[in-house]
């Protein structure tokens, strides 16, 4: 029988692998968006888990929009990408550091 | 028929506005015309001053005291600016603005050329504006305001030849050393607002019995009298202004002024103000024996010691300086026993002949092209006759020739000390009968250097070397085109810019020496008959008559000059039986001694000065009393300026306050731009740690 908690740690442990994935990665910006998605599909599992358990539909068509607005972030962040690989020349995270204090 | 408030108006202010034209509009109006306002302007003062003296003297009109305008008022205390005028008051004023007159008049002469000609005579009626109002003032407040003129006006004049550096030194020691005195002066004031509650003259004297038992703690717990507190405080401001040791060092240096202020404010009346102040105040004054036999000692020390130093001077201006240092000593002591009459009476006399050396000085200054040392001088009698007479009688006066103005007071002087019981009484007498001899052996060394003996200058003459150099006399085939012998454009009136040209040898002059203008020597003779006579004439009715009524208070146990009145049988007799008594033998010693050494073996001052090395170094050294302040007070000024500079300016204000919180903030901006790495997982780091503890927090406190 799978219940609740099943969906919520799998969503915990989803998160936290895409939480490694922003930490532990040093080389690659997509990596990085990537990771982000995972994030956010994490939570969706948790939105839909909620949603069925508690037999409220508006769980799961709010997924939807997150998933239209990851979307877009995607594209959107791709985009940043692609014009951060045409002028720096580089996707390695640990050489963005133009924000610098 | 009474004082009107107008006269005493127009006394005050006539000089103010002569002085206000001169400055203002000095060069709308010219060199004459702005010796014509100022004289104007003195001149009406003057014969006003001596209406007034008349009319107090018939017996016409009863003592002012009137307020004229309120100055300020501040909670109960109440200023305003007012009229005092007794025989006290009319006297200084008749003697202020005579010798003002005088100097105005010389100044004529002695300035002729100087570039800065307006701007002299603006100052000479401001200071005889301030000086009125010193003298006239019926409370403290404006006592104090005129005394802070003079001072002013006497700092601006010291330094009239503001390009010489000598002059600039000296007019800020002048003033400097003045602060001190002021410093006191104030707290003097301060003390009888405090505790008379009144900067009233006539309001303060008469409840001065309230002092009586009345004590403050000023340092180390000890309660001392009121009245000596205020007495002394008060004297300190004298102390400053009549140049007292240890305050006398400004006055020989104030020489470096034009000759004509040297007679008028650093002679005869400026310096006199401490006198007079004293004066003026002495029902105060009489209430504290402490503070009396203060004055005392600080003045027979002053008489003595200073007079000292005269003998070794050069400088003909120099040796007169030291010996009214001496004089203003004399007055002082004659305070400091109670004498007051006898001070001012010797403040009268004084100012005449004191003005009348000064003033001569400054004929010979200009006779010998200013040359002021008088080891270049010599036998300038035949040169300038009437210089030489007048210095005669000025320095016979001086030195207390019996007859003459300077023996009635000096001798009321020393025989009122004589009299006296004061403590300190023993060691003024000692010290003012050595300052006879004293005074007799600097005068006359002083007439013997300048006017008689051989004459220790050259007359290098018109095509002399000294001509070229001098730049604007152009040399046509060998022959000067100046070659009017009377023509000296670049004689006496170039002052002291002449001092600093280089090609000036000692003892060289380009003419021979000649007698000064009518301009010059008219006040000399007109000072020169006072100095004769006035001793004679006022000496009865002034010392022993009572004469200053109410305006100086004596107590009954303290009237020095009340004994002495009765031995008084007249000015002859007092003066035939001057002739018999010590101080006239001491001044006749001196007089010897001066001649003997100074006239006829020359030589002899020299192997004197070889033999007594030691004390001639003393003396000329005017005992290291300038070395002192200057190790102690100017150093240590410096010093402690040093100090607050590095350890209060440097250190706390930029070190702390001003850097100090800028570096603050750059160490705290540095600690917080450490946090902003750029790299996108530390943000992101920062997030979810901020989630965790944020989510934490509810956890616990839900927990709780």
């Amino acid at each position: 029988m799978i219940t609740l908690a099943h969906f919520i740690v799998l969503g915990a442990v989803l998160f936290c692998i895409a939480v490694a994935g922003v930490f532990i990665n040093r080389k690659n910006v997509i990596v990085l968006l990537m990771a982000i998605e995972l994030m956010l599909l994490a939570v969706n599992i948790n939105f839909v888990a909620f949603s069925r358990f508690l037999g409220d539909v508006q769980g799961q068509v709010f997924v939807f929009f997150i998933l239209t607005v990851a979307a877009a972030e995607s594209a959107i962040g791709l985009a940043i990408l692609t014009l951060l690989f045409r002028n720096r020349s580089t996707i390695n995270v640990a050489e963005i550091d133009s924000m610098k204090g | 028929m009474d004082l009107s408030l107008s006269v005493l108006i127009t006394i005050a202010l006539a000089p103010l506005v002569g002085a206000l034209l001169a400055g203002l509009f000095g060069r709308v109006i010219g060199r004459v015309g702005s010796h014509c306002v100022t004289i104007l302007g003195v001149g009406i003062a003057c014969a006003l001053s001596i209406h007034v003296l008349w009319q107090l003297v018939s017996g016409d009109a009863k003592n002012f005291n009137q307020d004229v305008y309120t100055w300020f008022q501040a909670g109960n205390l109440h200023v305003s600016v007012g009229f005092m005028v007794d025989r006290l008051t009319a006297m200084m004023m008749v003697v202020v603005t005579f010798v003002s007159l005088l100097v105005h008049v010389y100044t004529i002469g002695y300035m002729a050329d100087d570039p800065g000609y307006q701007r002299f005579f603006s100052y000479i009626s401001l200071f005889t504006f301030s000086m009125l109002m010193l003298v006239m003032s019926n409370n403290f407040m404006q006592l104090f305001f005129g005394w802070e003129a003079v001072g002013l006006v006497s700092y601006l004049l010291i330094g009239f030849w503001y390009k010489k550096p000598t002059a600039i030194y000296a007019n800020l020691k002048a003033f400097v050393v003045n602060r001190v005195g002021d410093f006191g002066f104030l707290l003097g004031i301060a003390a009888v607002l405090y505790f008379l509650n009144t900067l009233d003259y006539a309001t303060a004297f008469d409840s001065a019995g309230a002092l009586t038992g009345r004590a403050i703690t000023v340092v180390g717990g000890h309660a001392w009298p009121a009245a000596t507190v205020i007495g002394v405080l008060l004297f300190i401001g004298a102390m400053g202004k009549s140049a007292q040791v240890p305050l006398h060092v400004w006055l020989p240096d104030s020489m470096e002024g034009p000759t004509p202020i040297s007679a008028l404010i650093h002679a005869a009346t400026m310096v006199t103000a401490g006198i007079f102040m004293v004066a003026r105040m002495s029902p105060l004054f009489e209430m504290s024996e402490g503070a009396l036999s203060f004055i005392l000692v600080i003045g027979a020390t002053t008489a003595l010691f200073t007079g000292l130093i005269g003998i070794v001077q050069n400088d003909i201006k120099r040796v007169i300086a030291y010996s009214t240092l001496s004089q203003l000593g004399y007055m002082t002591v004659a305070l400091g026993v109670s004498a007051y009459s006898g001070a001012v009476f010797h403040l009268m006399t004084h100012a005449f002949f004191k003005a009348l050396l000064f003033l001569g000085a400054g004929s010979v200054i200009i006779g010998m092209h200013h040359e002021q040392d008088m080891r270049y001088m010599g036998g300038l009698r035949k040169y300038m006759p009437v210089t030489w007479i007048t210095m005669w009688i000025g320095s016979l006066a001086l030195a207390g020739t019996p007859f003459f103005a300077g023996f009635y007071s000096k001798d009321a002087i020393i025989e009122a000390v004589g009299e006296s019981h004061r403590w300190g009484a023993g060691y003024a007498y000692f010290c003012v009968m050595a300052g006879v001899f004293v005074t007799s052996l600097y005068s006359f060394r002083l007439l013997y250097m300048t006017f008689h003996g051989a004459e220790r200058f050259t007359v290098v003459g018109h095509h002399g070397h000294g001509h070229a150099a001098h730049g604007h006399a152009a040399v046509v085939g060998g022959q000067s085109i100046h070659s009017d012998p009377g023509h000296d454009a670049h004689g006496h009136d170039a002052a002291d810019e002449h001092k600093e040209d280089s090609h000036h040898t000692p003892g060289e002059l380009e003419h021979a020496p000649s007698e000064s203008p009518w301009v010059v020597t008219v006040p000399l003779i007109l000072l020169a008959i006072p100095s004769l006579l006035i001793g004679f004439f006022t000496v009865g009715p002034m010392l022993y008559g009572g004469w200053f009524g109410k305006a100086i208070h004596v107590e009954e146990q303290n009237n020095v000059l009340g004994e002495l009145a009765r031995d008084f049988h007249g000015a002859t007799a007092a003066a035939l039986h001057g002739f018999i008594q010590l101080p006239f033998l001491l001044a006749l010693a001196g007089f010897i001694v001066a001649t003997v050494i100074y006239l006829f073996k020359p030589a002899l001052a020299d192997s004197i000065k070889r033999a007594l090395h030691p004390i001639w170094r003393v003396l000329d050294k005017k005992y290291w009393v300038d070395e002192v302040y200057f190790a102690i007070f100017a150093k240590g000024g410096v010093k402690l300026g040093r100090a607050f500079w590095r350890g209060g300016d440097a250190a706390v204000i930029d070190g702390v306050l001003i850097d100090g919180s800028a570096s603050l903030v750059e160490r705290i901006a540095s600690g917080g731009r450490r946090l902003q790495s750029g790299f996108l997982y530390h943000y992101a780091f920062a997030m979810i740690l901020g989630l965790i503890l944020l989510l934490g927090g509810y956890w616990l406190v839900g927990q709780g």
